[in-house]
């Protein structure tokens, strides 16, 4: 045992290392990482938990926990990596984290390979303290009530480039493998583009995301300066060989003294010493490190300053809020829109989960503070009834997890009435029976509520070739349309339909709600009885 | 190569062992207090948006005790404005019945709209300074003034001649500002749950209402139980589907000190703005007393010259019990001043 805790020293026993475990570790990982978001699909889906390591991530634990001063369901189990982080550091940048896995395949596929510019390239840079300034004006806004982790979190960004851009890519090169039918995401290349930057950066500044912008990185490494273990270097072996950074993951300087903060325990540099002066010590000395995050104080509150000043202009836009925009329909259990920023990571499960492609990555619908959450675009798809696939994968319940009964407000969920997203309106200008003489009611034939939201009237009128006609008028019953738009999306007027669902009369907000009380004021007047 | 290595410490050993217990000391604390902070932050319950049960204050009764000698009910009529209302309050028993030294005194005007006095589509100033000045003289501490405005609240309480009042008299002026707001509950026909202009009343111990009588395009009339509309925030804009049931319902959200009907100059039509000296008739009567229904009822058939049976939200709220339509039942006093 104390053998153990003096620590683990370098190639000792003949073919065992260390970094092989960490590398079988480091594929496994990253295989279930892609696992998960495969069969993110309801044909597969049949309980895994698909959100894993979106709820390992302490970042989106700790972040929602300073937005909402709540931990959701499965968040809890960030402390699972949170623990293990305040004992033996950064760790899981290097042998969980399925992102830096890519950077670190990207890297050594793409990047140099002669010895001398590889050590060169691993030695620290100032410009790894970016990270730390990005971690503070987030955290600082999520205090404000603005959850933005999520745009370079690196788990949340990983799952939206994954479902927003890359399988629907792949898919578009090799149709049919994963999808039915062809999925497409409004802006996606904009997500698609960001992925592609950070791995081609791995060319210039090996693991370039990781060391210098990921701001869960910088979490874990204020974290890591309590803990216990850390790689320790024995100054009166030590040749000043510099062959430990050969390889080093973090460029935490292992040849000097030891960076915790930037360290990711890759472990490279103590199988890369010739001289075995490295090892992974318990409590070492304290001299030989530096334990605080390279970021000065002043740095930390010019990020406040930017944090609170970014957060306050974002907010006072007022695309939240009075200015909210039609298009902005959330997807149903979505919590009212301030509450819904407070705790969407803009991970796109949601989207990912989706069987109809309705849900679609904004850009600036939501304001500048919604970028990359999820809206309904009835264009490309619809919400289905029976379905509540978003809330399930929800990491955050910025969509709770609500249950079908609860969505379409049946059983004992039947005195309040369904989940409404929006309404929908008839713009009877491009409508097929009320502006141009020709049978349709696509819409009434699709609406799933019974009684349907839509019905209609029958009327004969005369055509313009002074024949009779008789054809029904639709017609929307606002007391009981969810805003599903499955009526706007099998319009047969294709690019702008004759039906149309805006925000307005969703039942997540008050403020945004159409008819007081559903509108029938008898109802109502039996409902409060009932209450009594 | 040019590196930077620092001169270091050459002791390969670890810790002292003061620093390896205070290492452990902090570790161990860092992680049990993260472990209990998240286990007491747990939420492990999703919540159906929009349908969360909700909480909310209620006013308790402003009413001061029932008088079985002096009347419910006053009528007075004059050339003069301020004449009228004296009178009017006088013969309820003076403001003495209904404020006691040293009371936090509320009055809610209706300044819905921006626009001049003239246009009566407000309460006068020269009816909200003499009712301030009563109110003061029978010995209130403080006088407030507050209201939500359908058109921006600076533009109303300056061109109305609020704002000059409250200075003049130094009344306490209450804009009703995002965070005056709380959410009031009760057990209306339509209203339960909505956002109210709290604030005022977090300090009021009497409330006094002070209305014009005004024409109304959806309701008929805009009087004494429809001014309370100016407390309420939130989307009031979709009050008008159930109108009639949302004001017989203020009638059970405030039971007031005192309510005063200013029918010196009444809108007759396009209410409730006006906009034309001609939709102002001079009819030289001001109504007070403490049962809105009842004063109503009155102004709606005696100032406005109209067929109360037609206005739903009396007869709402006087099924309801919160009020009487039979002003002629009640203890009436009618005075030429």
């Amino acid at each position: 045992m104390i053998a153990w805790l003096k620590g683990l020293r370098g190639p000792k026993r003949p073919g065992f290392r260390i970094t092989k475990v960490r590398l079988a570790a480091q594929t496994f990982f990253f295989l279930l990482f892609l696992f998960f978001v495969i069969i993110t699909d309801l044909r597969y889906l049949k309980g895994y938990p698909v959100s894993l390591f979106l709820e390992l991530d302490p970042l989106v634990g700790f972040a929602t926990a300073a937005t909402t001063g709540t931990i959701y369901k499965g968040l809890i189990l960030c402390l699972l990596l949170l623990v293990p982080t305040l004992f033996l550091g950064r760790f899981f940048c290097n042998w969980i984290c399925p992102y830096g896995t890519l950077h670190q395949l990207i890297g050594w596929l793409f990047g140099r390979k002669d010895e001398v510019t590889r050590i060169d390239s691993n030695r620290f840079r100032k410009l790894q303290g970016l990270k730390y300034v990005f971690l503070v004006m987030m955290i600082v806004m999520a205090f404000f009530g603005s959850l933005q982790i999520g745009l370079l979190d690196p788990i949340c960004l990983f799952h939206r480039s994954m479902s927003t851009a890359v399988l629907p890519a792949l898919n578009e090169i090799f149709p049919d493998t994963f999808y039915v039918k062809q999925a497409y995401h409004v802006g996606a290349w904009a997500i698609g583009f960001l992925l592609l930057f950070f791995v081609v950066m791995n060319v210039y500044v090996p693991r370039f995301f990781c060391r210098v912008v990921c701001p869960l990185g910088a979490f874990l490494g204020v974290a890591s300066r309590f803990s216990l273990w850390r790689i320790e270097r024995d100054p009166n072996t030590c040749i000043d060989c510099d062959a430990c950074l050969a390889n080093c993951q973090g460029a935490c300087d292992p040849h000097t003294q030891l960076r915790k903060s930037e360290c990711f325990v890759c472990m490279e540099c103590i199988e890369d010493c010739p001289v075995d002066a490295l090892s992974f010590q318990f409590m070492p000395n304290r001299k030989h490190e530096i334990a605080a995050p390279p970021v000065t104080g002043r740095r930390v509150a010019m990020a406040s300053v930017l944090g609170a000043a970014g957060y306050a202009m974002a907010r006072s836009a007022g695309a939240s809020d009075k200015n909210f925009s039609k298009k902005v329909i959330r997807p149903p259990g979505s919590l009212k829109e301030d509450e819904f920023l407070e705790r969407c990571i803009k991970c796109d499960q949601c989207i990912r989960a989706c069987p109809t492609n309705v849900l679609q990555p904004t850009l600036m619908e939501a304001g500048l503070e919604g970028i990359w959450t999820p809206i309904l675009n009835m264009k490309i798809g619809y919400c289905e009834l029976n379905c509540t696939m978003c809330g399930q994968v929800c990491p955050t319940g910025a969509i709770q997890r609500i249950s079908i009964e609860e969505k379409t407000g049946m059983g004992r969920h039947a005195e309040r009435g369904p989940v409404k997203l929006g309404t929908a309106f008839y713009d009877r200008g491009r409508c097929l029976p009320w502006a141009m003489e020709t049978p349709c009611v696509v819409c009434e034939e699709v609406c799933p509520t019974s009684p349907k939201s839509i019905f209609s009237r029958e009327v004969t009128i005369t055509k313009r070739d002074g024949n009779p006609i008789t054809l029904r008028q639709p017609y929307v019953d606002p007391s009981r349309c969810i805003g599903c738009g499955i009526c706007e999306h099998e319009c047969p007027v294709k690019d702008h339909a004759a039906i149309r669902v805006t925000a307005i009369g969703e039942t997540r907000s008050t403020e945004r709600s159409l008819l007081m009380d559903g509108g029938d004021p008898t109802s109502v007047l039996e409902l409060v009885k009932k209450k009594r | 190569m040019a590196t930077n290595r620092d001169e270091i410490d050459p002791d390969p050993k670890g810790m002292s062992r003061r620093e390896f217990v205070q290492q452990a000391l902090i570790t161990g604390s860092v992680t049990l207090g993260s472990i209990g902070l998240a286990a007491k932050l747990w939420q492990r319950h999703h919540v159906v948006p929009g349908f969360e049960e909700k909480q909310g204050i209620s006013l308790p009764s402003y009413r001061v005790d029932g008088s079985k000698v002096l009347p419910d009910l006053s009528v007075a009529h004059s050339l003069d404005r301020v004449t009228a209302i004296r009178a009017a309050v006088d013969n309820l028993g003076g403001m003495d019945r209904f404020i006691r030294k040293g009371d936090v005194v509320l009055i809610k005007p209706n300044i819905a709209f921006d626009r001049p006095p003239a246009l009566a589509a407000t309460t006068h100033p020269d009816a909200l300074r003499v009712v301030a000045q009563m109110a003061l003289e029978a010995g209130a501490k403080e006088v407030m003034v507050a209201d939500n405005p359908i058109n921006s609240p600076a533009g109303c309480f300056l061109k109305s001649g609020l704002e000059a009042v409250a200075d003049e008299l130094n009344l306490g002026l209450l804009y009703p500002e995002s965070s005056a707001f709380e959410s009031i509950q009760m057990e209306g026909e339509i209203l339960r749950h909505w956002p109210f202009f709290h604030r005022p009343f977090q300090k009021a111990d009497k409330v006094i209402g002070l209305a014009p009588c005004k024409d109304h395009n959806l309701c008929h009339a805009s009087m004494t139980m429809k001014n309370w509309y100016g407390l309420l925030g939130g989307r009031r804009n979709q009050f008008h589907q159930h109108i009639h049931s949302i004001i017989s319902d203020f009638a059970l959200m405030i039971q007031p000190t005192l309510v005063i009907l200013d029918g010196m100059d009444v809108l007759m039509s396009n209410g409730p703005t006006g906009g034309r000296l001609s939709d102002v008739k001079r009819v030289n009567t001001v109504v007070a007393g403490t049962d809105m229904v009842a004063i109503d009822s009155y102004g709606f058939t005696r100032l406005l010259e109209r067929d109360v049976e037609k206005l739903e939200y009396l007869h709402k709220a006087h099924r309801r019990g919160l009020g009487t339509m039979d002003w002629k039942d009640l203890k009436l006093k009618e005075v030429e001043a």
